[in-house]
């Protein structure tokens, strides 16, 4: 029975999507082959499904809550464990990028840029909102301040031409402001996407806080628009027809509509806070200022 | 009476937002009160002022040529109204009965160690009692403030019920003494003290505290007598004292009283003005409204 | 009550529902009889060659006809404020720029009363709330943005803002002259130059508002002020050379206008339609709250857009709060907007009365207990009573659409998750409303409520120095405050 084998069988890694904490496979049954430039298959990914997408809508928002109203700190700490794990599993996103056509160089570079962007948000977690809120001095008796907060469900398609860094740097901002969102991963370079999922399940993020699909957007990018409970749409591309398409169907329910398409994610410029504040809401709040006796009261 | 209803607990008298109650107050005196309807303001005001003096120099005289005022305000416009009632030291009041005969014109006296409230209780009762002996028709008295911030209610409640049961069928007036309870939380908690106690009156002030009354501290007051009025069934009336000079800020406050309890309270039995020098600026008011020219304080008699 | 032998009690009628009428005079305003647009610094006749009446809502009376801007003149505007921009005011230093403005905003203080009546005779508010809210306000939107002009980088750190070009500005007819404030005095400070359009039932006091520019010098083409309807709007959403667009108005011409620019580089403002939560908990300041109610839904006959028009009352207080709102109805007076004890005036237009009367329809209708003040309204003008409706259900069109007028939703709640969940259940967030007295409360619906301005313990209030503006459905952006510039920059 026992029989000797010179070199083990590899277990391949099956490509799922990302919802609410879960790895289904797409609803549809539906798949793609993932390739690399000479076309051999690298792996079977889901191709997801506008059902697929609404799914994951239900889980950003049921988990929105909870997110948005931890302690901004616990969000920091949060976005750091991302940062550590992912520092652990370096070999295996190395691996996946050079599969993918990265030269073991530039994979190396993106990994650590990516590791270190997720490290350059969690810094600004418990720190944003300091710098953009104010005391207003109104004119009559009241105390008046607006802080940011988080404007809801955000869906993304991500940068398209970057496996893991693009992913990653539009991922941080809008989840260490206290959103939610729904990411579609670069069609081509899928792999790092679902690895990525994987990075964020052991990293508490909460199930439902990043939900990643791949696919295509030329299928799905409608659905991320018109969908009335998404409250923001970031787009990372330069295709004029999906621009346009996205801010007429955006206008269903007024969704804030960002377009990342001029950023080199690569560069420093990806690391602002003021990719987070494009997906924050100011919020003023009065109240009144009790003065009584003043005149006699002095300081 | 009292006994039937339930006393709440004061420490958790309704909650006063200052800011909103003194931009409430403000607006009252956005309304503009012109021709026919200034005139009857006029001589309501006029009708509701208890002619005030509580010093240490009054005299027989004083009294009696204040008492003849409070019939005759300005015999040279036909048809004024009196005023309400005339407001004297217990001492006084034998006097101001004579002079006022049966004019209808009231005698209040301030009574219970009138301003400070600092005696024994059976000393504030003899007070009062002497007071309604000698005929007042109306009891002014303080409540003890000290007592009150200190957190006892139920002595300030008591203290009041005493004097309530020696006044008789004199009407009690209450003088929560505002200025010195400070917060509107206060002022609030302390009317409904008085009220169920047995208050026929709630006053702001004695006049010899600043501030005395104002727009909002009388407001928050008159909105206590309603909640009262809406649990109770009982009308409690009003007298906001000290600091009222002008016809104008006059007007106001019956547009607030108007406003705030409507018409059932709009006469002397339910409001009165604590005050010396309004009616004189009414006066000039009224005969501007009827000449037509601004006038001087020459032509006006001072007592 | 013992009476004395003799009866002193005088009984005067001192009615304050019917005092004699206080009329605030029209000699300090002066209306022309025909105007023309305000384009590059000068009145000038619409190419359109047309025009139509603005009317006094009150007496429906005709005011004055006003030049119909059409494309062609939405062009023209545009270039005059093209060619400012290039020419002069982006490269003006910034501290003048701020002088013009700062002389803009005397200018409007020394003629207040006369914007406050024109105000009120266009718009049909209370001479009132003109007066005293209205105009302070935009003179004191003027003067503050005036003074961010030269100061803009400490707005934006490690920045280096830059203005956009012209915007475009489409404003409503609920605050006429404040609206146009809102947004002239940031565009200008960012150093943008203008093309603003009021609403067509209320021009006049944006076109006296022209006059004034002119007479502060302001170089021509920095502001211009075209005027005309729906048509004129849309001209300039989709003229080409216009860089931004600022819109306030309803949601569903604000969606409109979304769609309008996509696939344009057009910057877009949009301060929508709301249907904020006014919500009062059993250890409110209850009296306060009341008045804070009344402020919510009768302030400016509820054409407000962030009005207080769901009431949510909790149950143990709810007999009391009603009886005390119903007492406080009563004592609103309604009628001539120009008299200066109307607390209620007239409905703006004819076609929103009727938008009102439909929905009070609708309230009947579902079966809602109605009620109305029993005030007696002018025979002539656009008119309508305070009313409210109870026992309003969550699912209930009065409670889910914006009425725009003075018609209130009651609904009751028992807990503070309950209310939460309610108030948030729209697809609307301008604002919102909470009373009680204990401060930890107040920060927990503060901090829940999806709602772009809260009040605690206060009801529309509003300042130069406060951010305003919605989340959802109620737009995005922010007026006032530091956060009104950066919508006006490339930062």
């Amino acid at each position: 029975m026992a029989t000797t084998i010179s070199t083990r069988l590899e277990v391949l890694k099956t490509y799922k999507i990302y919802i609410g904490g879960q790895f289904p496979r797409t609803e549809s049954g539906r798949y793609y082959k993932a390739t690399n430039a000479k076309g051999d298959l690298l792996a079977n990914v889901c191709l997801s499904s506008r059902k697929d997408f609404r799914d994951a809508v239900i889980a950003a928002r049921s988990a929105f809550g909870g997110w948005s109203g931890r302690a901004a700190f616990n969000r920091a700490q949060i976005l750091y464990r991302i940062a550590e794990m992912l520092e652990g599993r370096k070999a295996q996103f190395l691996d996946e990028l050079i599969k993918q056509g990265a030269l073991s160089a530039n994979a190396e570079n993106e990994i650590n840029l990516s590791i270190d962007r997720l490290i350059y948000y969690a810094g600004w977690c418990d720190k944003f909102q300091q710098v953009f809120s104010s005391v207003n001095p109104v004119a009559s008796s009241h105390f008046n301040f607006s802080v940011p907060e988080p404007t809801g469900v955000v869906a993304i398609i991500a940068p398209q031409d970057s496996s893991l860094l693009g992913l990653v740097s539009v991922i941080a901002p809008v989840i260490a402001g206290g959103n939610t969102c729904i990411v579609l991963a670069s069609e081509e370079k899928p792999l790092c996407a679902v690895t990525f999922a994987e990075v964020i399940n052991s990293s508490d993020v909460p199930g439902g806080v990043v939900n990643i699909l791949t696919g295509k957007p030329s299928e799905l990018v409608k659905y991320f628009a018109d969908h009335m409970d998404v409250n923001a749409v970031v787009y990372c591309e330069k295709n004029d027809a999906d621009k346009k398409l996205i801010q007429e169907k955006a206008a269903l329910n007024v969704k804030r509509v960002l377009f990342w398409d001029k950023i080199n994610w690569n560069s420093d410029e990806a690391e602002t806070p003021y990719l987070i504040t494009d997906l924050q809401e100011v919020k003023t709040t009065w109240h009144p200022i009790e003065n009584i006796g003043g005149a006699k009261a002095g300081y | 009476m009292i006994a039937t209803q339930t006393i709440p607990d004061f420490n958790i008298s309704s909650r006063i937002d200052q800011v909103g109650v003194e931009e409430k107050a403000k607006r009252f005196t956005t309304r503009s009160i012109k021709t026919e309807t200034k005139v009857n303001g006029l001589k309501l005001v006029l009708n509701m002022i208890d002619l005030t003096t509580l010093e240490g120099k009054d005299s027989k005289g004083k009294v009696q040529q204040l008492c003849y005022k409070a019939q005759h305000l300005h015999d040279a416009y036909p048809g004024l109204p009196t005023v309400a009632a005339i407001c004297v030291y217990p001492s006084m009041v034998k006097i101001a009965k004579a002079a006022l005969g049966n004019s209808g014109v009231k005698v209040a006296a301030v009574a219970t160690a009138f301003p400070s409230g600092q005696a024994p209780k059976d000393v504030k009762i003899r007070d009062t009692k002497f007071a309604v002996a000698e005929g007042a028709d109306e009891i002014d008295m303080v409540i003890s403030r000290g007592k009150f911030l200190e957190g006892e209610y139920n002595f300030v409640f008591d203290e009041i019920a005493a004097i309530k049961e020696t006044c008789g069928n004199a009407r009690l007036k209450v003088i929560l003494e505002t200025g010195e309870l400070v917060t509107y939380d206060k002022v609030r908690r302390a009317s409904d003290i008085a009220m169920y106690a047995g208050a026929d009156f709630i006053k702001t002030s004695t006049g010899k505290i600043q501030p005395a009354a104002t727009m909002p501290v009388t407001l928050v007051m008159l909105e206590a007598i309603r909640d009262f009025y809406y649990k109770t069934g009982k009308m409690i009336a009003m007298k906001p004292a000290g600091g009222i000079s002008k016809s104008k800020v006059a007007l106001h406050y019956l547009v607030m009283l108007q406003e705030t309890l409507g018409e059932a309270w709009m006469n002397n039995h339910w409001f009165r003005f604590g005050a010396s020098s309004l009616a004189n600026d009414v006066l000039m008011q009224l005969e501007k409204e009827r000449t037509g020219v601004y006038q001087s304080a020459n032509y006006f008699s001072v007592d | 009550m013992a009476k004395a032998a003799k009866n002193n009690t005088l009984k005067l009628k001192f009615d304050t529902i019917n005092y004699a009428p206080a009329p605030e005079s029209k000699s300090s305003a002066t209306i022309d009889a025909q105007y023309d647009l305000f384009i590059n610094g000068k009145f000038e006749k619409p190419l359109s060659k047309k025009y139509f009446d603005t009317i006094n809502p009150a007496t429906e009376e005709k005011l004055s006809s006003v030049a119909e801007a059409n494309a062609a003149d939405v062009d023209k505007a545009a270039k005059a404020a093209r060619t400012a921009y290039d020419k002069v005011w982006s490269k003006m230093p910034a501290k003048e720029r701020a002088k013009y403005i700062y002389r803009i905003a005397r200018m409007i203080q020394e003629r207040a009363r006369e914007f406050a009546v024109i105000e009120t005779l266009d718009g049909g508010k209370p001479i009132r709330e003109s007066r005293d809210i209205d105009v302070p306000l935009v003179a004191n939107h003027f003067f503050y943005y005036a003074g961010w002009a030269d100061k803009l980088a400490y707005a934006f750190p490690n920045r280096n803002p830059k203005p956009l070009g012209v915007a475009g500005q489409i404003i409503p007819w609920n605050f006429p002259l404040l609206m146009a404030a809102w947004k002239i005095a940031p565009a200008l400070a960012t150093g943008n130059t203008v093309v603003l359009k009021p609403a067509e039932t209320t021009p006049l006091t944006a076109l006296k508002l022209a006059e004034i520019i002119q007479e502060s010098d302001l170089p021509p083409g920095v502001v211009n002020i075209i005027t005309g309807a729906g048509a004129t709007g849309a001209a300039i959403v989709n003229h080409p050379d216009i860089n931004k667009i600022a819109f306030t108005g309803s949601t569903d011409v604000g969606k409109i206008i979304q769609r309008a620019v996509a696939g344009t580089d057009k910057k877009v403002t949009l301060e929508l339609g709301g249907k904020a939560a006014n919500i009062i908990f059993e250890d409110a300041p209850i009296d306060q709250a009341v008045e804070g109610i009344i402020n919510g839904i009768y302030f400016n006959q509820g054409h407000v857009c962030c009005a207080g028009s769901r009431l949510f009352v909790q149950e143990s207080i709810y007999k009391e709060v009603m009886r005390k709102l119903k007492d406080r109805i009563a004592t609103l007076i309604v009628g001539d907007p120009m008299d200066k004890n109307t607390d209620v005036g007239a409905i703006n237009s004819k076609q929103q009365l009727e938008t009102i009367h439909k929905y009070i329809t609708i309230g009947k209708k579902e079966g809602l207990e109605i009620f109305e003040s029993s005030c007696t309204l002018p025979k002539k003008g656009f008119f309508c009573k305070p009313t409210l409706f109870t026992n309003v259900a969550q699912s209930s069109r009065i409670a889910q659409e914006e009425i725009f007028g003075p018609v209130l939703a009651i609904q009751t709640f028992r807990t503070d998750d309950e209310v939460i969940e309610k108030a948030n259940n729209t697809p609307y967030g301008l604002s919102a409303g909470v009373w009680t007295d204990k401060g930890s409360k107040i920060f927990n619906l503060t901090t829940k409520l999806r709602a772009g301005v809260i009040w605690a313990n206060t009801y529309n209030k509003f300042d130069p120095t406060s951010p305003f503006g919605g989340y959802k459905e109620s737009g995005f952006g922010r007026e006032g405050g530091l956060q009104g510039l950066g919508t006006y920059l490339n930062v």
